[in-house]
């Protein structure tokens, strides 16, 4: 039957699953995903598998728990699922993972969630659900690695005032499959910074919507790929500006090389009528290192009210840039480190935005990873 | 001993219309001690004599040779060509988004001389060169070129010239952009550089106001991708009353 979506800007959800019909591919939020690639998560692959094994590594001050859906108060964040993935995953689930942090709390320490997928033949489904209370600050980490056909959804209220970190790092092992849908509602004053790391995966597809509940709040995503050859890897942004002098700053940057390595980025922004006053800006930028790379970059800005205070967005993908390589090679420098120097210049500025010195740290050692796996092994 | 010896170089362009020829038969020799000065008017190819012993990639060497102490430079990469010893201040700086001068340099040296530099020494060095050049300490701090006003990339790029210490300076209108107290700070510089044993210097220019600071030993005269006529620091003011008019008009009627 289906929905009946008049902008893709505009998403209209349903919990009935025999309202999601299952994708073709020339669905305008399906048509650079390879959905033979997906392992049956967006058609009828089971998902009841529990092939991942999940740590967890939590300060004092926050309640982390299995709750059963029932109690858990999933969908808090407005969630409503616009696709068949999470519209199976919001059936599927009996529990929600909640991370739920107190009103006037400080956590210390992060609050690290580690999921190692353990192989599994069968696709494996969770929610999770974080919850930082008015005027509380939190860091939230979920590592993903291993091997999984995993598929998520994830939910996030930050109360007035509070300000959540949450940063996602997809680690994942080659034949892993990922599809996040996020949903995130920022309160009053509050803030959101979304931090988004992949490198592993064969297919990984995010999907993630922020929302204000109130004026004043801001949201910040932040997001760092790096696709070898053959990995599909797909960051669906929507920053829906409903309330009056809020803020959303977007930054994605991604390198690719080898043969196959596909990067997708929407980053969707729409700016309600009532969204007066608001600020808003993105942009995407893509380094491709080698031939057969295809980096596909699609901002989209919907305005309804001329009374903003800005929007702007900026998408460019570039190869390696000769002039630079050759100045940095004109003072000795060899080859290899000068391609070196030129992509860890490229990741820098994002990588110093985190603001989580542990993640910072952990990130510029897995960028010197990749680039030793491939750069310096002379792709060119 | 050092010397650089550049013989009937040729070297051409890709165009969209084929190959452009631009330099069509250079001659010149530059002996440890000497300064030579290369002048001549825009588009004569000035900057393609400088890259082309460089080796950067735009440009094709289609007949000649260049050789520093017998070695064949148009053999070497890049970077082979300068840890020989070759340097070329560029007369437009390449911005490296991300990546700190400090970090820049230390990679450079290191890659230079095959090891490390005592950290400690370096320090000292970086922050001392970049004093001289009238360069703020948090310079090194700042990425590669990125929002350095015109002077700041000329000034950082003798700064280096001085760290990296190498045989042969290329200069490529470093003076160009000064104003003359910049100017005046770079060419003592470049002064304090050639001072030393074994140090040659190619300053290629536009104007001969900084051949008052930096007194060359030869000036060549360089019109339409040749030299067109060679001579001492006399020269030079031959040029500054004259112009390249003469030189021009000879190239266009020959
Ligand atoms: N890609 C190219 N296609 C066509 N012509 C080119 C190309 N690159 C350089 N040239 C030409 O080569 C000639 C020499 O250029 P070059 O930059 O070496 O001159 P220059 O003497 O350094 O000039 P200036 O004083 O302006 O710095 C110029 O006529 C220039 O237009
Ligand atoms: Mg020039």
């Amino acid at each position: 039957m289906g929905l009946e979506v008049t902008s893709h800007l505009h998403p209209v959800g349903s919990f009935d699953l025999s309202d999601h019909p299952v994708p073709t591919g020339r669905e305008e939020v399906w048509r650079f995903t390879p959905l033979k690639r997906l392992k049956g998560l967006h058609d009828g692959a089971a998902l009841t598998g529990d092939g991942i094994d999940l740590k967890v590594e939590a300060p004092e001050g926050v309640n982390v728990a299995r709750v059963d859906v029932a109690d858990s108060g999933r969908g808090r964040s407005g969630f409503v699922p616009t696709d068949r993935v999470s519209a199976r995953v919001w059936d599927a689930t009996t529990g929600v993972f909640t991370v739920d942090v107190p009103a006037d709390t400080e956590l210390a320490e992060p609050v690290v969630v580690s999921l190692t997928g353990q192989g599994g033949d069968e696709a494996v489904a969770g929610q999770l659900l974080v919850t930082v209370g008015s005027h509380s600050s939190a860091t939230v980490v979920a590592r993903f690695q291993g091997s999984a056909t995993f598929a998520d959804n994830v939910e996030f209220v930050v109360g007035d005032g509070a300000r959540l970190t949450y940063v996602t790092i997809q680690d994942w092992d080659d034949d892993a499959v990922h599809h996040s849908t996020q949903r995130a509602v920022v309160g009053r004053d509050a803030s959101l910074k979304h931090v988004a790391v992949t490198f592993g995966g064969d297919v990984v597809r995010h999907d993630v919507t922020a929302t204000y509940d109130g004026s004043g709040g801001s949201v910040e995503m932040l997001g760092l790929y790096f696709a070898d050859a053959g990995q599909h890897i797909e960051h669906r942004l929507f920053v829906d500006h409903n309330e009056p002098k809020t803020s959303s700053n977007v930054l994605y940057k991604g390198a690719l090389q080898g043969q196959g390595a596909h990067t997708v980025w929407i980053g969707n922004v729409l700016i309600r009528k009532e969204a007066e006053g608001i600020e808003t800006y993105e942009e995407n930028r893509n380094l491709v290192l080698s031939d057969g790379c295809q980096a596909d970059s699609v901002p989209n800005l919907e305005i309804e009210t001329g009374e903003i205070e800005g929007a702007g967005h900026a998408s460019a993908t570039a190869r390696f840039d000769d002039e630079q390589l050759f100045y940095l090679r004109s003072r000795g420098v060899g080859e290899k480190e000068a391609r070196r120097l030129v992509v860890h210049g490229f990741f820098t500025d994002l990588i110093r935005k985190i603001g989580v010195p542990e993640i910072e740290e952990s990130l510029t050692s897995t960028v010197e990873a990749e680039l030793a796996k491939n750069v310096l092994e002379g792709v060119f | 001993m050092t010397t650089l010896e550049i013989k009937d170089l040729q070297v051409s362009v890709a165009t969209d219309d084929g190959a452009k020829e631009i330099l069509k038969g250079v001659t010149l020799t530059i002996k440890d001690g000497e300064t030579h000065a290369i002048m001549g008017p825009n588009g004569s190819g000035k900057s393609t004599l400088a890259y082309s012993v460089a080796g950067h990639p735009k440009y094709d060497v289609t007949g000649g040779s260049v050789t520093l102490d017998g070695e064949d430079v148009l053999a070497m990469s890049v970077d082979e060509r300068a840890r020989a010893g070759l340097f070329l201040a560029m007369q437009y700086p390449v911005e490296v988004p991300g990546v700190s001068v400090s970090n820049f340099l230390r990679t450079a040296k290191t890659a230079l001389d095959g090891e490390a530099p005592k950290l400690r020494t370096w320090v000292k060095d970086v922050n001392a060169a970049l004093e001289q050049l009238n360069l703020d300490p948090t310079f090194g701090t700042r990425n590669v070129n990125e929002g350095f006003s015109g002077g700041e990339k000329k000034r950082h790029e003798i700064a280096q010239l001085e760290l990296l210490n190498p045989k042969m300076a290329i200069l490529d209108e470093t003076d160009s952009g000064l104003d003359i107290d910049a100017l005046k700070v770079v060419s003592a510089g470049v002064n304090r550089f050639r001072e030393q044993e074994g140090k040659g210097v190619l300053l290629i220019t536009h104007y001969t106001r900084i051949l008052r600071y930096i007194e060359p030993d030869f000036v060549h005269v360089f019109v339409d991708g040749r030299i067109a006529e060679q001579g001492g620091p006399e020269l030079a003011d031959a040029l500054e009353a004259e112009g390249y008019d003469k030189y021009i008009k000879a190239s266009i009627g020959g």
